[in-house]
């Protein structure tokens, strides 16, 4: 048989506008969920500076929290563990067989709380900054 | 939309899957109702331009990839099909493409129309928003020339799970199913073998291990089809339960909206995860 040709992957990636909701929720699953686990390595960094004395430990947040960039990217945090435990119930009904139906709408649903309550905690994590 | 929603609304002893077939229906007018102006040339019939994607290994000058154009007439309710036949009837005789029944029957053309996996016998040109239209063979398989794709390997994964009634035949006697079971059973038995699925799926893309929609699917279709008796299904689960059997699904629900039967692919992958479960729960 003559040969064959291979085209790759390639069109995943540039038809993104063709994703269903499905789709979208899968790779805001995964991209949240590789942004925790980088947190994750800083949190536990910041929290070994107790290692060396209560002192460091103050400072150091004193310092991180004074940043307005720290600030912000809080609220980023805050938005990105939201969608994760959001769409992680909602892959929790999928699992279960409930719902399956309306798996898009549980995700639009996902996004909007997430984004209200990213808005909502602005002022928390903002007071101040300025 | 808000008239579609709060028609699910108020029926609400439709099933789930009567829903999405409705939603889905009602996607499709609304895309007709959008579509305004057609390609025309100032003559009755309006024109479609395609773009096929070609290739053929054989001929100098064609080792390379690549898209030809094609102005074809298509007057309502040409299929892509259509199109591509009369491209190839009338412009190039060497113009390559599987097709047979032209009813979404035999699941031959199954193609990647406009970025999305469709039959070709079943998407009408005038369903297609974008122009020019594009048709290019199903991603994720091997190119043998224009449209043709290898097959092989989707083929063997549906060998793999056994798609076949493996129940004992009484003498002489009908083998009947309850039509609770039947109903239960009912849409995979709707599969025609396209490869639609397995081609929108990245987790099979990229595992090419993984049995895939269409195959676990077949699985379902006879693992809950309550004739075959208690060996049989175990000997089922035991094919679904490997590492690339069902747990590889990540939900993306990719298969289930191209599959042009309207199967609910990732619900039945879903139930067969929670059957390999309780086959594997113990309590000691």
């Amino acid at each position: 048989m003559s040969q064959s040709h291979n085209r790759g992957l390639i069109e995943d990636f540039g038809r993104w506008r063709e994703f269903a909701p499905g789709m979208w929720a899968w790779i805001f699953h995964k991209f949240t969920g590789w942004v925790l686990i980088g947190y994750l390595f800083t949190h536990v960094a910041v929290l070994s500076t107790a290692i060396s004395g209560p002192q460091l430990y103050t400072t150091t947040l004193r310092s991180l929290e004074s940043l307005l960039l720290v600030r912000v990217l809080e609220v980023g945090l805050l938005a990105v563990a939201t969608f994760h435990i959001m769409n992680g119930i909602r892959l929790l009904f999928i699992d279960l067989g409930v719902g399956l139906e309306s798996q898009d709408k549980s995700f639009y649903a996902s996004l909007v709380l997430t984004g209200a309550i990213a808005v909502a905690s602005v002022p928390t994590f903002l007071s101040g900054a300025f | 939309m808000s008239t579609q929603l709060q028609r699910s609304e108020q029926e609400t002893d439709e099933s789930p899957q009567e829903q999405r077939l409705e939603r889905k229906r009602f996607d499709e007018s609304e895309r007709e109702a959008q579509r305004t102006e057609e390609e025309s040339t100032g003559d009755e019939t309006p024109y479609v331009h395609l773009k096929v994607f070609r290739y053929d290994p054989e001929v100098e000058g064609k080792r390379e990839p690549h898209f030809d154009d094609f102005r074809v007439p298509a007057p309502q309710g040409t299929t892509v099909l259509d199109a591509l036949m009369y491209a190839r009837d009338e412009f190039d005789s060497t113009l390559t493409f599987r097709h047979s029944c032209r009813q979404a029957v035999c699941g031959s053309d199954a193609l990647f129309i406009n970025g999305s996996q469709r039959l070709g016998c079943q998407t009408q040109i005038q369903d297609l928003d974008q122009r020019p239209v594009r048709v290019e063979p199903l991603p994720h398989q091997e190119v043998e020339k224009d449209l043709v794709v290898d097959m092989e390997h989707f083929y063997d994964q549906m060998e793999a799970v056994e798609p076949y009634f493996q129940g004992e035949t009484p003498d002489e006697e009908e083998q009947l199913q309850s039509r609770e079971n039947r109903e239960k059973v009912k849409m995979s038995t709707r599969c025609i073998w396209c490869g639609a699925c397995q081609s929108s799926c990245n987790i099979a893309a990229g595992d090419n291990e993984y049995l895939g929609p269409a195959a676990i699917n077949k699985a379902y279709r006879f693992a809950m089809d309550e004739r075959e008796d208690d060996d049989i299904k175990q000997h089922r689960m035991n094919i679904l339960e490997q590492e690339h059997g069902v747990w590889r699904c990540q939900t993306q629900f990719s298969c289930t909206e191209v599959c042009p039967k309207d199967i609910p692919l990732t619900e039945h992958i879903q139930e067969m995860k929670r059957e390999a479960v309780k086959d594997n729960l113990k309590f000691w």
